[in-house]
């Protein structure tokens, strides 16, 4: 079990239920694999840096979870699949970026 | 115009020549890596305005010689910043971005 990360944008046309209903499926797609969910972060419309597929903002998510390597690969192939997703990122954490992601999350807590 | 070299032989009659070396100001404050400062393991890609210290107005990673940035950390600013430009927090190419 490894610990990872994965940031992905969803395109801004999509209604609130349809976003609901995309980041759901992607959470059961990785608990259906065994993977265990440890955050899940939702930034809301964001402004993109750069445009993408002609669109200037997008839905940012952040899911947190562990899971075996080989659930990753899967789980990017759907990613490119969805017309949905614009962008994704899914990055390993090592000790460090763990402990750090910790600390984020109770500052966004208290923030809260 | 007077060129060093010339200066410092001192051949030249009427030129002008310094018997003390000039006073020029250069900052004495040495830099430093501003991560084993204070103490911050990981470079996190998701925040983009802590990461626009290290890049110029174009958008460029600013060189280790400018920032004092060590090399351990410096490499993992770099994997930082290319993350986030990835994801669409920071630009690839911008101008006046300060």
């Amino acid at each position: 079990m490894n610990h990872y990360e994965t940031v992905f944008i969803l395109n801004p046309v999509l209604s609130e239920d349809q976003i609901k209903e995309t980041v759901k499926k992607y959470e059961d797609f990785l608990v259906s694999k065994g993977a265990k969910m440890i955050a899940k972060e939702d930034w809301g419309l964001k402004k993109l840096a750069y445009p993408i597929q002609n669109k200037k903002s997008g839905f940012y998510h952040l899911f947190e979870f562990t899971v075996d390597g080989e659930v990753i690969n899967p789980l990017e192939v759907e990613f490119r699949r969805d017309e949905r997703f614009m962008r994704y990122l899914t990055v390993a954490l090592d000790k460090h970026a763990i402990s750090w992601a910790e600390r984020r999350r109770v500052k966004l807590k208290e923030k809260a | 115009m007077s060129s060093i070299e010339q200066q410092s032989k001192g051949k030249k009659e009427g030129e002008i020549r310094y018997l003390t070396p000039l006073n020029i100001d250069t900052s004495k404050k040495k830099k430093y890596c501003m991560f084993q400062k204070s103490g911050i393991k990981y470079v996190d890609y998701k925040d983009p305005d802590f990461l626009m210290r290290f890049i110029n107005e174009q958008g460029k990673i600013l060189p280790r010689r400018l920032t004092g940035t060590s090399l351990k950390y410096q490499r993992k600013v770099a994997v930082a910043v290319k993350r986030a430009r990835h994801l669409a927090l920071m630009p690839y190419v911008a101008d006046l971005l300060k």
